[in-house]
């Protein structure tokens, strides 16, 4: 069987400004990313056929998405041979596994994918908002949905309280603990330090971390990411026509789709893990490279026990021995045994979404990491992006 | 009543009712396959497991065990209780038959994994939220 995402590869990345709070329209930011990396890939806009993103335009959660396939397209004026938006699919980085599928069966040549958010400035000077209390119950709307019914009602207004219980239930059959879990927003933190786009760059200390107001048990307010205004986008384009462009291209080894467990926060068969566990087996299922072979992983990080389930899921620590394995931080730092979330992750960098760790894999890949370079030429990265029921992972080999 | 936190309540449906309104008999019910006799949750029209239509809705014993939990500091919404316990509790009758609910009438603190709890239901305008307090067990 031929691994047909490996017709596909990375060929440039954007980002636009990123900030806490910027109050810009998103739209403009969004495009900002976009024309970046078509810079960066050595297109034109007139050269994009393809066009990708996560969510789309929908109304949800305030600032959650800050531009949709059609206002891209637009504004840009593309004549696209295919697009798709959406959420319902595996995790935020399935719209760039959908255009690795879309390239690599020739529907077309260079994709653009993006992903935008003003969530800092559509949630204002307050608190974070809860899911459904902002628009939904105070006016009287009633939940409707699996998702939405089965949890409000139980005062369960955020991820946060969801992925909580995972964390929760893996502390209880491991014996993992708040102190190792801290090691996973402390490393975060130092990587950020050399970020100069991360929200959050002062140091953060295991005091720090073990002194911070509990947000839900057992998440404190560091183990929850920051919300922010900020776009991210890629280029995917067709392996055999990226040879000639700006960059040497990074060859999509293997992506990580899967669910096979049930699609929800409360009804997977294992809550110790999530829809992550299946993605990640399937991305080794496609590949010979193994865990040692990876040099840098970007893993999502939305809470940080999520991205002790990605180490876990991807192998590269026993399933159960996450917390030992970041106790101390030495063995994720950038000069460790798997350095991951180089440029602060979503914790300290900004809750990007998703695709702020695969441009920071292409980063790291390219080489182009400044003072949070990982060391020795790193040519093997994943990036991997969700929790919950959300899950996609890509293998990124540099030729 | 008035000192009952804020809850957002669900949307009830033709398929959905029978869980959000079976509290007021004091009845915890999911649906239930006729033909194999796997319970269902959410309700669906079909059995997951051997995909006959010929359901039924029937009640649980209203005894379960929490599976997980977590103690909500966060004031997402203003409330009296902070914090309060939100957990996944697994019901006797079947192995991954499972409910995020909150466990009520006992100290936040004293919430754990294994704990044995039971149904207990609290009425809001037209619906019953089956919530789960320490189970008195002989």
């Amino acid at each position: 069987m031929e691994i047909l995402e490996r017709r596909a590869a990375l060929t440039g990345i954007g980002q636009s400004e990123v900030g806490r709070r910027l109050g810009r329209d998103p739209l403009e930011l969004t495009l900002d990313a976009c024309l970046a990396a078509i810079a960066d890939a050595g297109l034109s806009p007139r050269e994009i056929d393809g066009l990708s993103t996560y969510p789309g335009g929908m109304g949800g959660a305030p600032g959650f998405t800050g531009a949709g396939v059609t206002d891209v397209h637009d504004a840009l004026r593309l004549e696209l041979n295919w697009y798709t938006g959406g959420i319902e699919r595996p995790g935020q980085l399935g719209a760039v596994i959908d255009a690795c599928a879309a390239v690599a069966t020739g529907l077309a040549t260079h994709v653009l994918c993006f992903r935008s958010v003003w969530e800092g400035t559509a949630q204002g000077k307050g608190g974070r908002a809860g899911i459904g209390v902002g628009d939904g119950g105070g006016r009287g709307l009633r939940a409707a949905g699996a998702m939405m019914e089965l949890t409000l009602p139980f005062r369960a207004y955020s991820a946060a309280n969801w992925i909580a219980m995972n964390a929760q239930r893996h502390f209880h059959e491991y014996g993992t603990t708040r102190e190792q879990l801290a090691w996973i927003a402390i490393n975060a933190r130092r990587n950020a330090a050399g970020n100069p786009n991360a929200i959050y760059r002062d140091p953060l200390s295991l005091d720090d971390y073990l002194s911070a107001r509990l947000v839900s048990t057992p998440f404190c307010l560091y183990d929850c990411d920051v919300p922010c205004d900020g776009a991210t986008a890629m280029i995917v384009s067709r392996a055999d026509r990226a040879r000639d462009l700006r960059r040497p291209p990074l060859r999509v080894e293997a992506v990580g789709s899967a669910l096979r467990g049930r699609p929800s926060w409360d009804q997977f068969d294992d809550l110790t893990t999530m829809a992550l566990r299946d993605a990640a087996k399937m991305l080794w299922e496609r590949t010979d490279l193994r865990p040692a072979d990876v040099d840098v992983a970007e893993l999502y990080d939305g809470f940080s026990f999520i991205a002790l389930a990605w180490l876990e899921a991807l192998g590269f620590c026993g399933v159960g021995e996450g917390g030992p394995f970041v106790d101390g931080g030495a063995r994720i730092a950038r000069d460790g045994e798997i350095p991951i979330n180089t440029n602060g992750g979503q914790l300290s960098g900004g809750r990007l979404h998703g695709f702020g760790f695969l441009h920071e894999a292409c980063v790291q890949l390219w080489g182009e990491g400044g003072a949070r370079q990982v060391p020795g030429d790193p040519r093997v990265a994943v990036a991997a992006a969700g929790g919950g029921p959300l899950g996609g992972c890509l293998l990124l080999a540099r030729e | 009543m008035a000192d009952l936190p804020f809850r957002v309540l669900p949307r009830v449906t033709r398929a959905n009712e029978h869980f959000w309104r079976g509290g007021a008999e004091g009845r915890l019910q999911f649906l239930r396959c006729t033909k194999c006799g796997t319970w269902i949750h959410p309700p669906s029209p079909v059995c997951p497991t051997c995909y006959a239509k010929e359901l039924e809705v029937a009640a649980v014993s209203g005894l379960a065990t929490v599976a997980t939990f977590t103690l909500n500091h966060q004031p997402w919404v203003p409330a009296p209780d902070h914090p309060y316990a939100i957990a996944i509790v697994e019901l006797d009758e079947q192995r991954g038959l499972r409910l995020m609910t909150n466990i009520v009438n006992c100290p936040a603190e004293s919430v754990h994994i294994g704990m044995r709890v039971h149904v207990v239901f609290e009425q809001r305008e037209d619906v019953w939220i089956p919530l789960f307090e320490p189970a008195v067990e002989s």
